[in-house]
């Protein structure tokens, strides 16, 4: 699997360098490869994981796919506590930590998100990518992933350190590893579903629409929700 | 006489308590008010989307300012554009901001909204309202911040950022690309396209 994960990369940066021109946003120097692979996520999203996500939210209940929700979000809950360890932050890692074993034993194995509802510890949201962040590393070009979607370099080759951690990819039986999947990607993507509608009444040009979208929220993400005021030169120099 | 002084009184109250109310008790009670009669109106939830967007355009577009969204999001190029561009822009961003918000309330469900403790000094002028959306099937809350700024007509909604996301500077990228390729009058005849196509798509589904 993780030979498999590493070839892909390799193939995928290997191309990538054959394609790095073409103006427009600084940012996106792969702009026509990441185009391509935008048209052909939203083909792929359109055919099946919309509708199977539409399916999804229709037939069960709000409560039940809560559930499904909180119960991955429980198992992440642990790198996401590793990630806040590793970038200095031990008192987020001790909360998070203390979430999981909250939510793991009185939520139910993670069925019900107690430590958010009645201790007072919210959700955080955590990866290695952001834990590179952290340290310095810049994010460098964006990068559209086959399915995954919107990320950078820096994010794609840290995805794979999270994907390699992740209990749900660890199963070792093969069926039920891929049915967890499947169901956690779908669970996701419901949740998306409204902004996906939001998105397409919003954007002019859907690609960078959603390139910017992207960008904003990984800077938010990295700063924890409270990123630097950016200079706003264009703002207020019109006056 | 003094019943018309006595009605030119009762008409202006409405006004001047919009003027004073603080930043965040604006946003709240303009929330509740619209997320009341999402609630309650069946002509709404049987699917009437021209019924959500006089809601929009009777309470939410006047505590907006639009121009300064199209400013924001026009950058740079801004200055190169000709005061009839600029009303026509904005107009144009509004129509489809508008249709933006009508969609995303549309979809409005039970959601929680807890409002964040207003972090300002009395004499500011900008501030930030913010507040967290939890929404039924999720485990982590969105936020939802208002940019504001005050105005002699009171607090003015400028940008909106969802998740750390701004619903206005989204929109430099674009805008900044089709000015180059196509002019400003091009951006103006594209937003326009865009209105009409969500106008179609609007009188096809109802």
């Amino acid at each position: 699997m993780l030979k498999a994960k590493r070839l892909c990369a390799a193939l995928l940066l290997g191309t990538l360098a054959g394609c790095a021109t073409s103006g427009g946003n600084p940012a996106d120097p792969f702009e026509p490869f990441n185009r391509a692979m935008f048209t052909f996520n939203d083909t792929l999203d359109d055919a099946v994981m919309k509708p199977v996500a539409r399916t999804y939210r229709a037939v069960l209940p709000g409560v039940v796919r809560t559930g499904v929700s909180n119960f991955f979000s429980n198992i992440e809950d642990v790198w996401v506590s590793v990630n806040q360890v590793l970038q200095g932050k031990f008192q987020r890692g001790l909360e998070d930590f203390s979430r999981f074993l909250f939510n793991s034993t009185f939520g139910i194995g993670g069925l019900f998100d107690l430590a958010s509802d009645l201790v007072g510890l919210p959700k955080n949201s955590e990866d290695f990518g952001q834990t590179l962040a952290w340290w310095g590393v810049g994010g460098g070009a964006y990068l559209v992933l086959p399915i995954l979607g919107p990320s950078t370099v820096r994010d794609g080759l840290a995805f794979l350190v999270d994907t390699e951690v992740d209990p749900i990819w660890r199963i070792d039986d093969v069926s039920v590893r891929n049915t967890s999947v499947v169901i956690r990607f779908t669970g996701r993507r419901a949740e998306l579903l409204d902004a996906t509608s939001v998105l397409e009444q919003a954007a002019l040009d859907k690609y960078g629409f959603v390139r910017e979208a992207w960008l904003q929220r990984r800077r938010n993400l990295i700063y924890d929700g409270d990123p630097p005021r950016e200079k706003e030169e264009s703002d207020d120099d019109s006056r | 006489m003094k019943l018309f002084r006595f009605l030119i009184a009762a008409l202006l109250i409405p006004v001047a308590q919009a003027q004073e109310l603080a930043p965040d008790v604006l946003v709240k009670t303009i929330t509740e008010e619209v997320s009341a009669i999402l609630k309650q109106d069946k002509d709404i939830q049987a699917g009437d989307t021209k019924k959500v967007a006089d809601l929009i355009e009777t309470k939410v577009v006047p505590h907006f300012n639009f121009l300064r969204m199209t400013r924001i999001a026009m950058a740079r190029n801004w200055r190169s554009t000709s005061p009839e561009q600029q009303k026509e822009l904005a107009s144009e961003f509004k129509t489809l901001l508008v249709r933006t918000y009508s969609t995303a309330i549309s979809n409005y469900r039970d959601q929680k909204i807890d409002y964040k403790p207003l972090r300002a000094k009395p004499e500011d002028t900008e501030v930030t309202v913010k507040s967290e959306v939890k929404q039924a099937g999720s485990t982590q809350p969105v936020s939802i911040d208002y940019e504001m700024e005050k105005t002699p007509n009171g607090w003015k909604v400028y940008d909106v950022k969802v998740g750390g996301v701004s619903l206005v500077t989204t929109y430099r990228d674009t805008f900044a690309s089709e000015v180059k390729d196509n002019g400003v009058d091009g951006l103006i005849k594209s937003l326009a396209a865009k209105n009409r196509q969500g106008e179609r798509v609007k009188s096809g589904k109802s």
